[in-house]
């Protein structure tokens, strides 16, 4: 009965979870091949410990900006009054756009908002306003998580205009009958119902960020301290001294990613409650 | 009273123009930056445009990675099409369980991925651990399975897998000919919704490939932008080109079938 989904069990075995579990195991083995605790309590040191922090902190500012962004454009592309063409052209673009990221996306940034970009140039030469001597940089944190955006603001408007399409008009035109102003509306019953679909959206937002490596890797040469670019120079720069401790860093994201994940499920099946 | 069309809000209009702006000038300008002069900057010329053309790594790695590509999709879909189909058919209560299997990438994504793989393989037949087309195609295969596994799900549930069958059998179909001839032409949509993603996907990857050294097409795209600004922004315009096609034509096929599509992930 089972016999014809054995080639499938097979190979995810093989190929997803003995590896994922061989993290998990050889982030608590020593260099002597004997269990130990030392490589993850040294997470809890520098400079993982501000890895972490910094990836974290990256993962949860672009969730929120590309999350309040990108409810915003859906619902502006979604509302009555905003042409139907409109709307298919933003859900159309951020369809592909969602998919724009690594180094395309890191160089198109360059291209046109780094030190010789063609947006920096014309404010240069045009406006007379410099803006790297104001601070701007795409080569920072706040550098990354601009570009992080990109794909950030699409990946919200695909997730979370499925669930403003299912705010139903007859419940605004309820809440107006009953009194109600558009601020108590959304008070009352927009965020409340959407709420789920949000928060939902926001922990794939803040995974999807979280796990992203060829976009930072590209922007700041490897040198902005997240953990994946971390991981990373374990094995691009041959200083592989500890492998353990990589799987240790490895072992960190995948906590934290099982976390978000426990969160996510719950909020799932309360978003389903209102879909049509 | 006259109902009247209701007209676009000004809050909306500055939303959807900020949100145009922020999206078209990265393109914009990349298509500016591809038209400079590498030698003195100035515009413009399709210099950048001959020198991708005739740069043989270019070609080399766009190859490879297309071979890749091709090579991921079709192992997906053997691996893959069977599968959903025998859990539609005869076992639906396995069907949750590989729902819940196509979520573990989320909590393993590809950095982590490569790290485990590369502990695992080392150390296995060079055939397999020191070629893209054994080692990068095995993990594409895995980043391409929920995709692959959700789009083949909503295409087998769009059918009736059991009249199908039926029908093919008691006309003395056997199983691979059933498969082959009677359920694979019904769920083509299906099949190739996630083999665009699958191209999308495998076209972008770049975590994997650079964390094991092979030299796959954003390898080459990386290393451009490293050494050549203006030609970097034409293979970027192409690189971007690329993802177009694919997410185009998969939103095509979606709008035939009626499923939406989704994202993919070449962070």
């Amino acid at each position: 009965m089972w016999l014809p989904t054995i080639p499938f069990f097979v190979y995810t075995i093989a190929f997803l979870f003995v590896p994922a579990g061989s993290v998990m195991v050889g982030a608590f083995r020593g260099k002597d091949g004997g269990w130990t605790f030392s490589n993850v309590t040294t997470l809890f040191h520098q400079p993982y410990l501000d890895a972490y922090k910094t990836s974290i902190e990256v993962s949860g500012v672009t969730a929120l900006l590309g999350g309040v962004i990108g409810v915003g454009i859906a619902y502006a592309a979604i509302r009555d009054g905003t042409p139907r063409w409109l709307r298919s052209v933003f859900t159309t673009f951020s369809g592909v756009a969602a998919n724009f990221g690594g180094i395309p996306l890191a160089f198109a940034f360059i291209a046109t908002w780094g030190t010789i970009g063609v947006v920096t140039s014309f404010m240069r030469d045009h406006l007379h306003y410099d803006l790297t001597a104001h601070g701007f940089s795409l080569f920072n944190k706040t550098g990354v998580e601009f570009v992080y955006l990109y794909f950030q603001i699409p990946l919200m408007l695909l997730v979370i205009a499925p669930a403003i399409d299912g705010l139903r008009r007859e419940w605004r035109e309820a809440a107006s009958n009953l009194g109600a102003n558009p601020f108590q509306f959304w008070r009352y019953v927009g965020i409340p119902v959407l709420m789920p679909s949000i928060l939902g959206a926001l922990i794939l937002l803040f995974g999807n960020a979280f796990a992203a490596y060829a976009t930072a890797y590209s922007l700041t040469s490897g040198t902005l301290p997240l953990v994946p670019l971390l991981i990373g120079a374990y094995y691009t720069g041959n200083v592989l001294d500890n492998p353990h401790l990589a799987q240790a860093m490895a072992f960190g994201m995948f906590a934290v990613l099982a976390v978000m994940m426990m969160v996510y499920i719950p909020l799932q099946r309360r978003a389903a409650r209102w879909a049509k | 009273m006259k109902l009247r069309r209701p007209k676009i809000t000004l809050s909306a209009t500055i939303w959807l123009l900020l949100g145009a702006a922020y999206f078209l000038l990265p393109l914009v300008g990349t298509f500016i930056f591809s038209l400079k002069s590498n030698q003195t900057g100035k515009c413009c010329t399709i210099a950048s445009y001959t020198w991708v053309v005739h740069n043989g790594d270019f070609w080399h790695t766009l190859k490879l990675s297309l071979t890749l590509a091709l090579e991921t999709i079709a192992i997906s879909l053997v691996l893959f099409v069977p599968t959903v189909y025998w859990v539609h058919l005869k076992v639906p209560k396995l069907r949750p369980v590989i729902a819940s299997f196509a979520l573990i990438p989320f909590v393993v994504p590809p950095i982590v991925l490569v790290v485990g793989l590369l502990d695992v393989f080392r150390g296995t037949p060079q055939w397999f651990y020191g070629t893209p087309q054994g080692f990068l195609v095995a993990a594409y295969v895995i980043l391409a399975f929920p995709y692959m596994f959700f789009s083949l799900d909503a295409g087998f549930r769009a059918i009736d897998v059991h009249t199908l069958t039926e029908a093919s059998q008691s006309l003395g179909a056997s199983w691979p000919r059933t498969l082959t001839r009677v359920i694979l032409p019904n769920i083509r949509a299906a099949a190739l919704a996630g083999s665009f993603l699958a191209l999308a996907i495998v076209l972008g990857e770049f975590t994997i490939a650079n964390l094991s050294q092979f030299n796959t097409f954003p390898i080459f795209l990386q290393y451009t932008n490293e050494t050549q600004a203006y030609p970097a922004a034409a293979v970027t315009l192409m690189s971007f080109g690329l993802t177009w096609i694919a997410m185009l034509s998969l939103l095509y096929i979606g709008r035939k079938r009626g499923g939406t599509p989704q994202l993919t992930g070449a962070r």
